[in-house]
């Protein structure tokens, strides 16, 4: 086995996935990982709601990165889960011991060495542990530049937390070097893939889930009187499509740089016009994110008909994307 | 976005780490950089965080005053709400709404009890009180 490798990334399971694939010797950059797996997405769903606020996506549900990457390219990856937190520990040093490295799903609330203000409830926060020292877990965690250590009891805090997509312990690794990739079918499968899931025939997800959106920010005053709770809602939005790991502008930007290799990968020019595309789209999204916050701080009345022509501008810009990514 | 637009404005909420933003560099291609933060985020988070220090705040007063138990000023400070402590307990929200009393919650049986302080990270002491300085805002 060779020596590990810690890597800084953007997100956190596309960041997992590509370091551990780097580690057993294959080279698959995150934006690849990203891209391979179809995780690029879009839904808004207002009956679901986390402390509150709906649910808007960027991207595919937790674990379906794993998961799609797993299919794409047929890696021998385990998961385990646990009906008890000692099980799950012994389990966890067994495969350390055994040389191997381990993603594990976590609650960022109780790892102690994330900032405070970045200490939320949320239960889907992927990390690796390459070693254990003492009592304490060697991790490289992909979101920090360098690698962390985390004691054993909070560590374990973090796998059982419970809740909203509460991990169970959940542990995955490699079994064995994974295949060379064939990039010319993998790509423009993970890319239909794509194209089917943002422009599907239904509303809400995808791009029409841009324009439902949209359509809501155009209703807020009426719909939401109090304008605290139309600045949290718009901040919300914000911080999804920002805070939350993407790279920027809603993992657009991420989409974009898979784009761009899967273009020198393969020797397409169309790929590259769509990279080139996705960037501009991206570049739509951080304006409007700009303008909401702008709005937000000045606490003047809302320019509601200007938001949301923003966000119609972004999916209609992205549509076109779509549009070119099905002649692939 | 080009590499030399991505934004450095030294987030306070990221607590000096930095994140990776993609964009590209003059060649057109795209890199990985590192940012201490963008101002417009700063603003999202921090009005996130401080929605929930408000709420722990107002119930470290209700407290105070005797109209609501520490269960409620807890699960506030521990960036929980109803729902989200409903899930985590296994209770139903309206069992959590009448822990919160002040009658109720003194006579708390000692495995719902245990369940609360599980979920929470608290021991029994500090479950039974609130802190003696009221939280910052």
């Amino acid at each position: 086995m060779t020596e590990f490798q810690h890597q800084h990334t953007a997100h956190c399971e596309t960041g997992v996935m590509s370091t551990m694939l780097k580690h057993h010797g294959l080279d698959v950059s995150e934006a690849m990982v990203f891209g391979l797996s179809s995780g690029i997405a879009f839904a808004y769903f207002p009956f679901i709601k986390l402390n509150g606020l709906p649910l808007i996506a960027y991207r595919m549900p937790p674990r379906a990165i794993i998961k799609g990457l797993k299919k794409r390219l047929g890696l021998n990856v385990s998961f385990e889960k646990f009906t008890s937190p000692q099980k799950g520990m012994v389990a966890l040093d067994k495969q350390l011991n055994a040389g191997n490295i381990v993603g594990l799903q976590t609650s960022v609330f109780w790892l102690p060495y994330f900032p405070d203000d970045m200490r939320f409830h949320f239960n889907a926060h992927n990390l690796i542990v390459y070693a254990k020292k003492g009592d304490n877990y060697l991790i490289s965690d992909p979101v920090f530049e360098e690698t962390v250590i985390c004691p054993a009891k909070d560590l374990q805090k973090a796998r059982f937390a419970k809740g909203a997509l509460a991990p169970k312990g959940m542990m995955y690794y490699l079994n064995e070097k994974p295949e060379n990739i064939h990039y010319n079918k993998a790509i423009p499968s993970a890319i239909k893939a794509s194209v089917r899931s943002l422009t599907p025939p239904v509303p809400i997800v995808g791009i029409k889930g841009i324009h439902f959106l949209a359509n809501k920010l155009k209703r807020l005053a009426k719909a939401m009187p109090d304008e605290k709770q139309q600045r949290l809602f718009l901040g919300h939005i914000v911080r999804m499509q920002e805070e939350i790991g993407t790279g920027g502008a809603g993992f657009r930007y991420i989409y974009a740089s898979f784009l761009q290799e899967a273009a020198t990968l393969t020797n397409n020019k169309l790929l590259e016009k769509a990279s080139d595309m996705m960037t501009d789209v991206g570049d739509e999204w951080r304006n409007f994110a700009l303008h909401t916050v702008k709005m937000c701080k000045n606490r003047s009345p809302f320019d509601e008909q200007k938001l949301a022509d923003l966000l119609h501008t972004c999916a209609a810009e992205e549509l076109k994307v779509w549009q070119l990514l099905k002649k692939i | 976005m080009k590499k030399d637009d991505v934004p450095q404005d030294n987030n306070r909420t990221y607590g000096g780490h930095k994140k990776v933003i993609y964009a590209v560099n003059d060649a057109g291609e795209y890199e990985k950089i590192r940012s201490t933060g963008w101002e417009a985020e700063e603003f999202v988070t921090l009005l996130a965080v401080n929605e929930l220090n408000e709420q722990a705040l107002a119930a470290y007063h209700r407290v105070n005053r005797g109209e609501s138990s520490p269960l409620e000023y807890h699960m506030y400070a521990k960036r929980l709400d109803i729902l989200g402590l409903s899930q985590a307990t296994g209770f139903f929200q309206w069992q959590i709404k009448r822990h919160i009393k002040p009658a109720v919650f003194l006579r708390l049986s000692g495995k719902a009890r245990h369940r609360y302080l599980d979920v929470l990270g608290l021991t029994v002491a500090e479950f039974q009180s609130i802190p003696e300085q009221a939280p910052a805002k």
